[in-house]
């Protein structure tokens, strides 16, 4: 059964003092789902939610909740509530007090004020926490709060203004999986701003990827993933190689001086494209069972993984492998079809994708006693 | 801690010698004062008699609280109003406002008096258009208004100073949350501005209560005042000693009222700009 729209954004443009921050924008969000808005700073993102917030108005298009156009309905009367960045507690109140603010203003009785803050202190583990100063709070409980102060209006949706970009690593990843908890058992739809892609394929179920306030690309996280529609979404989310290749005919594209099978069809003849190999994708062979050859130029222990930089006719790929391969060294390479995957051009290509000023960037970034270090790593 | 130079110690000198001869020597002269008298002996008679001043000491609080009670609901709006404009809009509005400070009170007052009096602008632009006179000049009015004018700005710069540190996002997430414009207003710029309103109470309150030049031309002398009676018993019938103990209770009475004012702003007391 198709799942209602919540909110439709219909040909959304936005510009401050003649930038555009967005162009053109169309997008609507169905009830339940769990949207993320990815992107670099400045692609639109936090625009396109403060405009769903009501905290700006679009110079052209409309805004639709629930059928109803909501343009000049001012914040205070939409049925959605925020979880600002930096979380935007009020200070002057303590954390029972923030979270019945909106109960508080909506005249509810106060022992249902009561009950409900309870809960929802509960729904994000801060129980006990309700005569606590915002100000002796750490960032992950500040957060929490914040979270809480939108929920217990039980709002239809909930925006989410990069919630997690104040705290550290562990603790994102855990408030990561509290959230995507929270949203499975509220069933409130959440639209969430986030320029982390991780993030975003860890907790979405559709992700729309924005940049130069435009949308790129609307899809789950292994469509975006697995077939991203231009060079710049492919070098977003995840790493990738992104080469300058010609579709000489259904399934079979050249590329890198070579015609690999592919998958990919639908193509005109010597069509030119771009061609996205995952670093992940790549199997390394002798050099004389190899598709391509090239020479090591980098080696990288990433833990999981090694991360090499192989020079092949001048183009540095990127090689995320289990096999110690040494600098210097010649080796092949095999590619399976599936691990193909054919784009057309666009107005990103050729400016991502290849890994030739990795290396330059890893030596003016890491100290000389370091790198030095890492090759002994390397060499065990 | 470390051990302070020479140079340092040396560098506080100036200041110290301001603090004793222009702070400290004259606190003691006037308790000198208060406590002797005429001849220099020491009695309590003068700090007794004060009693015969009940009344100018009652009228005086009582004027400077309706002062700064007007100068609040005067002020507060307006920096709010005020911080809510474009920053270059902003700047110019504090200059508007601070470029009267820049002028001498007596001047401003006697301007008032010039605008205000039987004979002035507003009465003889009435006449002109063939209207009764008002008087306003001798009323407690004029004296309430000439408290207003001269000490508004300094109602309105700490609040206003306090309220453009908000950030902007705690309006955005009380009108997330369901507060309209106004209701914004009450339940998150108004505690949030609170050590602003408390220092500006502060500041309108001190001078209001001692003031001694409004009263007496605007009131048209019928309302002495604490100050007025200082001025009095100092420069007219050349009794400091009976001067001097009003202006000790008086600075009591300041005391008081400003560390009450403390008490309640304790989190973010001072917003004091000048």
């Amino acid at each position: 059964m198709e799942k209602t729209k919540v909110i439709d954004l219909k040909g959304i443009c936005k510009s401050y003092g003649g930038d555009v921050v967005l162009d053109n924008i169309d997008l609507y969000i169905r009830d339940k789902e769990f949207v993320t808005l990815l992107g670099p700073s400045g692609c639109g993102k936090t625009t396109t939610l403060r405009i769903i917030g009501g905290f700006e108005t679009p110079d052209k298009g409309d805004v639709f909740f629930d059928g109803v156009r909501i343009n000049d309905v001012p914040p205070y009367k939409r049925h959605v509530n925020t979880v600002f960045q930096r979380y935007a507690l009020f200070p002057h109140l303590n954390v029972f007090e923030n979270v019945a603010f909106g109960l508080r203003v909506a005249k509810v009785k106060n022992n249902e004020i009561v009950k409900r803050v309870k809960e929802t202190l509960e729904l994000v583990n801060l129980k006990g926490f309700e005569r606590r100063s915002v100000a002796t709070l750490s960032g992950g409980q500040q957060q929490r709060v914040a979270i809480a102060r939108a929920l217990v209006n039980n709002p239809k949706v909930l925006l989410l203004d990069e919630p997690l970009a104040a705290l550290d690593l562990k603790l994102r990843k855990d408030m990561q999986n509290e959230l995507k908890a929270l949203h499975d058992r509220t069933g409130i739809t959440f639209i969430y701003v986030t320029h982390d892609q991780e993030e975003a394929l860890s907790m979405s179920d559709t992700i729309v990827v924005m940049a130069n306030g435009k949308i790129q690309q609307i899809g789950t996280p292994t469509d975006i993933y697995n077939e991203p529609k231009n060079a710049f979404v492919a070098d977003f989310i995840g790493e990738s190689n992104i080469l300058d290749g010609v579709m000489i005919e259904d399934y079979r594209a050249k590329f890198a001086g070579f015609v690999f099978k592919c998958l990919d069809s639908g193509f005109e003849k010597n069509e030119p494209v771009d061609v996205v190999v995952r670093p992940e994708d790549v199997d390394i062979v002798p050099v004389d069972k190899g598709m391509l050859k090239g020479t090591v130029t980098s080696v990288t222990f990433k833990g999981v993984h090694w991360e090499i930089i192989v020079d092949i006719q001048n183009f540095k790929w990127m090689i995320q492998t289990t096999d110690y391969c040494a600098p210097g060294s010649e080796i092949g390479l095999y590619i399976e079809p599936d691990a193909i995957h054919v784009m057309k051009k666009s107005e990103f290509s050729g400016m991502f994708g290849d890994y030739s000023s990795y290396s330059e960037e890893f030596d003016t970034l890491s100290a000389p006693e370091e790198q030095e270090t890492a090759h002994e790593v390397a060499g065990e | 801690m470390r051990k302070k130079t020479f140079l340092e110690k040396a560098a506080a000198v100036p200041h110290i010698v301001w603090i004793v001869m222009f702070i400290a020597a004259p606190l003691l002269f006037v308790i000198y004062f208060a406590f002797t008298d005429a001849n220099g002996t020491f009695t309590f008679s003068n700090i007794l008699n004060l009693s015969n001043y009940g009344e100018i000491f009652l009228r005086s609080v009582l004027f400077a609280l309706v002062a700064t009670a007007v100068c609040l609901l005067l002020g507060y709006p307006l920096a709010y109003c005020m911080s809510r404009l474009k920053p270059s809009t902003q700047k110019a509005v504090v200059l508007l406002l601070m470029l009267p400070m820049w002028i001498s009170l007596l001047i401003r007052t006697y301007s008032l008096l010039a605008l205000l009096d039987n004979g002035g602008l507003l009465n003889s632009l009435l006449d002109k258009f063939n209207l009764p006179a008002v008087k306003i000049v001798g009323t407690r009015g004029a004296v309430i208004l000439g408290m207003v004018y001269d000490f508004l700005p300094y109602m309105v710069l700490p609040i206003y100073t306090s309220l453009s540190k908000l950030d902007i996002k705690y309006f955005e997430a009380a009108e997330d949350l369901g507060c309209s414009r106004i209701a914004t207003v009450f339940k998150v710029a108004l505690p949030l501005s609170k050590g602003g309103i408390i220092s500006g109470i502060t500041m309108v309150f001190v001078p209001s209560i001692s003031t001694f030049y409004i009263s007496q031309k605007l009131g048209g002398g019928r309302f002495d005042l604490i100050g007025d009676t200082i001025e009095r018993q100092f420069l007219m019938n050349n009794n400091k000693n009976v001067g001097a103990a009003i202006s000790l209770v008086m600075m009591i009475l300041i005391l008081i009222s400003v560390a009450v004012m403390n008490r309640f702003g304790d989190d973010d007391g001072g917003e004091i700009i000048v």
